[in-house]
């Protein structure tokens, strides 16, 4: 047991302008472990990683990899080192082919440079199939789910043949079932001795699949423990400082409803050929409507449809009772309807501008007098939403790069807000945010409701949907299979609905409990 | 079931791990990526039209003679096109080509007739010359970051003063005639500068189509962060694509000098905006990763063929110009929706 650590990162410092990142840290990978690494966004685990990863480098302390020490000047260093990455931002070429993507860099040639496509293709195949992907290697990787581009990332990092593999959130984007098939390629890799650093939100991945766990906050490492000997509220109270147990304590039952006429939204017979048919629901005002489903589900494409990002080519979408025609977002928005997208980073918001200018981006012919922006009314409407929603810090002149996933998140939301909306659509509103963050988005989500708005909400977290919605609408392969409500559904109820391969749509619907089929 | 209607299962089947029926979409995707392969199809389609419009509007235009006049015409845009293509597949561009063929027919005219240099050595030495502007953009863009647009912007304006400073603002006239076969002789029916330009594209085409280099073109294009993670040499794989633009620069400057027996420092005036239009016309997209030099030689051929076919049918020189932009936005256009049923395609190929 004196085989030196496959990492020793000792007394590692990290600053940047304004924030100590990295605060003397020391963490300790072993050889063939698993190693989790949680904290909340802005813990510091993605500098960290980064370090250890050849992107940055650190101010003090110093890493040995293998018993040697070892310093790092890029990405490449550490590679030769034995240390490959697979970021959170998935660094895949998507103009080129799944098998050069796995060999990009490190691709076998003969003079004067040419690469060997055949072999190429042979050995990708191999990785592929390790990593339970059958696609063909000459796929370009553009056409590829972004699960099964997580897949090509992973091949890539066992091509690379390092003995250790940092993944960053890799279950972020992944359906339970591929992250069941990411366990299997993690067990995999025990098995051959390849140590991993796994950075994950999800808690309980972190007690299905790692050996020991190490939780950092604000900078710091603040222990670390073998995951047997931790209990879930442990680590969460470890990684807030604080206790946060009742978090996931049952809504707050909604506020009697006033008696409309019509519902605040319907959407009758949608359908998009090859990606959503017979798409119908309503939502109340001061409702939580959840959409549940797997990946590929369809959900992310009704959302855009219902919003006027796509086109849709049958089905109604009402508002109020009255029909509406939406031929993008600005149709939508004069319908007081609002949408925070799934992909926060690309298309929500503006990195290098502030958060004021984000925050007011959406609302600016009301900021604004003869084309000129008002920059007192702006910045006072800013400011007041910063404080309502808390984001942190409170500076509406702080670049929106420089916030945490969750505060950006809050900036975004408070955007729309500004557009005072009826009907908030929100795709996976809390991915990618700690879980204080989660907590607080939730809490917020419940209070639009309780405010009157309605909300239709897209969450692959299932305790997150059961905890904030009033009822949810279960998807798969861009159909409707149940629509739930009451507070005995569980978990494995809405999963049944999700991906569970029964054809008969029809039986399925009729099951709809409550408020199921009440919208013909 | 209706199932061949609904993607979503098809997705739902790529989703699941190793079980049957992955391969068979996996095998479906790649056909549908086979189809995609005639992705300068619109470009070629465009260009048959033009022939055959110019085929049936101007006798001279269907003549051997005047398919040999052509494609000598087109012979250095082509060479420049071939190396513009390398550099706008790493979302770069280089506007200073049209200048650095300037440089390239006066510097070797100079060193013939001043320097009384050999022609293989002058024409050695020019393309040494002509690699050095190229490494000055390269290096700038590579190795401090400066745009690509601005650096070669500034290439653009000085490389142009440095061929009228050196020639003294006249042409240098070369009495050799040797030197004159380059661009005016014969290989039997075949103009010599056609010969050079399809052995450059075709070294081009392996070298970007085949080699590991050209694969790493194609990476930074793609996604730039992903290449550097790689372990891809950035900087040097940028330098050299704009290395290689100087040296295509120099040899049709070598090549438009011959023709003329002068280096003239006006030579290749505007002659950035037609090559970019070409390679583009040709699918290479300016926000890089894609693009090939079939493609390349196919928008070539397109402004070729419209300067020539506008030429013969005795079209003013402005209306000439007019004609060119609007056949250049209406090649892009068709192309744009080919692309758009070519992705149409796919995905039923993804559900098939």
């Amino acid at each position: 047991m004196i085989a030196p650590e496959a990492v020793d990162m000792r007394g590692i410092s990290k600053r940047f302008p304004g924030v100590q990142a990295a605060k003397d840290v020391t963490l300790q990978v072993r050889q063939g472990e698993i190693h989790a690494l949680v904290g909340e966004n802005g813990a510091g685990k993605s500098t960290l990683m980064k370090i250890l990863a050849g992107v940055y480098g650190a101010d003090e302390g110093e890493i040995l990899v293998g018993g040697r020490p070892a310093v790092f000047h890029s990405p490449i260093d550490a590679i030769e080192a034995g240390i490959s990455t697979i970021y959170q931002e998935l660094m895949l070429c998507s103009n080129l082919s799944v098998g050069a993507n796995i060999f990009l860099g490190h691709e076998r040639a003969y003079w004067p440079g040419f690469v060997d496509e055949r072999e190429v293709r042979r050995r990708a195949r191999e990785y592929l199939e390790l990593v339970g992907l059958t696609v063909d290697p000459a796929t370009p990787v553009r056409l590829l789910s972004v699960a099964q581009q997580q897949m090509v990332e992973i091949a890539r990092a066992l091509s690379l043949d390092t003995g250790v593999i940092i993944m960053d959130e890799p279950t972020a984007t992944l359906s339970e079932r591929e992250t069941t098939n990411l366990f299997r390629v993690l067990n995999l890799l025990r098995q051959r001795g390849t140590s991993v650093v796994y950075i994950s939100h999800r808690l309980e991945e972190i007690f299905q699949i790692a050996d020991r766990v190490t939780v950092m906050r604000d900078g710091q490492v603040v222990g670390t423990a073998a995951v047997s000997e931790m209990t879930e509220d442990r680590l969460v109270e470890m990684m807030v400082g604080r206790s946060l147990s009742g978090e996931y304590e049952k809504r707050p039952r909604p506020a009697p409803r006033r008696p409309r006429q019509a519902p605040l939204l319907e959407v009758r017979g949608l359908m998009r050929s090859g990606y959503f048919h017979e798409i119908d629901f309503s939502l109340e005002a001061g409702e939580v409507l959840g959409f549940a489903g797997l990946v590929g589900a369809g959900r992310t494409e009704v959302m855009r449809a219902i919003f006027g990002l796509d086109p849709i080519e049958a089905g109604q979408v009402l508002r109020d009772g009255a029909r509406v025609y939406l031929r993008g977002a600005a149709d939508a928005i004069r319908h007081g309807m609002a949408m925070v997208t799934e992909d926060r980073k690309a298309d929500g918001l503006f990195p290098n501008w502030v958060v004021r200018q984000n925050a007011s981006s959406a609302n600016l012919p009301r900021l604004s007098r003869f084309g000129f922006v008002r920059r007192g009314v702006e910045g006072r409407a800013v400011q007041r939403l910063m404080r309502d929603l808390d984001v942190r810090p409170h500076n509406p002149e702080q670049m929106m790069a420089n916030l945490s996933g969750g505060n950006q998140q809050k900036a975004i939301i408070g955007r729309w807000l500004l557009t005072e909306p009826e009907v908030l659509i929100l795709d996976e509103p809390t991915r990618g945010v700690d879980v204080g963050a989660k907590a607080e988005i939730r809490r917020l989500i419940r209070r639009l409701a309780a405010d009157g708005k309605g909300v239709l909400m897209v969450s692959s977290e299932l305790p997150e949907l059961l905890a904030t919605a009033d009822r949810i609408v279960v998807m798969r392969e861009g159909r409707i299979t149940a629509q739930l409500s009451g507070s005995d559904v569980t978990q494995e109820e809405i999963m049944t609905y999700a991906a569970t391969a029964t054809t008969a749509a029809g039986s399925e619907l009729a099951k709809n409990k409550e408020f199921g089929g009440s919208n013909g | 079931m209706a199932d061949s209607r609904r993607p979503a299962e098809a997705q739902a089947v790529l989703h699941r791990p190793p079980q049957g029926g992955l391969g068979r979409a996996g095998a479906a995707l790649t056909r549908g990526w086979g189809a995609v392969r005639i992705q300068d199809f619109g470009a070629l389609l465009a260009l048959v039209l033009l022939c055959l419009l110019f085929a049936w509007l101007a006798p001279g235009f269907r003549t051997f003679s005047n398919v040999v006049t052509v494609s000598r015409q087109v012979a250095t845009e082509a060479i420049v096109a071939a190396g513009m293509t390398f550099v706008i597949i790493t979302a770069g561009i280089d506007l200073s080509v049209g200048s650095l063929v300037a440089v390239g027919g006066v510097v070797v005219a100079g060193l013939m007739t001043r320097q009384h240099l050999p022609l293989p050595l002058a024409i050695l030495l020019t393309l040494v010359v002509l690699g050095l502007f190229g490494a000055f953009n390269g290096l700038s863009v590579a190795r401090l970051g400066l745009q690509p647009f601005i650096v070669t912007l500034a290439m653009f304006a000085s490389a142009r003063g440095i061929a009228e400073v050196y020639t003294g603002g006249t042409v240098i006239t070369v009495a050799d005639p040797s030197f004159s076969v380059i661009g005016n002789g014969y290989l039997g029916p075949v103009p010599v500068p056609v010969i050079i330009a399809l052995a450059v594209l075709l070294v081009a085409y392996v070298v970007l189509s085949r080699t590991r280099f050209g694969r790493y073109v194609y990476a930074i294009g793609g996604n730039e962060q992903a290449a550097r993670i790689s372990g891809i040499p950035i900087a040097r794989v940028k330098t050299t694509v704009y290395i290689l633009t100087g040296l295509a620069a120099g040899i049709g400057g070598i090549i438009t000098a011959s023709r003329l027996f002068s280096g003239d420092p006006q030579a290749g005036l505007s002659l950035e905006l037609d090559v970019i239009a070409a390679v583009v016309i040709g699918g290479t997209s300016l926000f890089g990763g894609i693009g090939n030099i079939r493609g390349t030689l196919i928008g070539v051929l397109i402004i070729g063929v419209i300067s020539n076919g506008l030429t013969i049918l005795n079209v003013q020189t402005f209306w000439q110009d007019v004609t060119k932009g609007a056949v250049i936005f209406i090649a892009m256009l068709l192309d744009m929706l080919l692309r758009k049923l070519e992705s149409r395609r796919i995905r039923a190929a993804a559900q098939a």
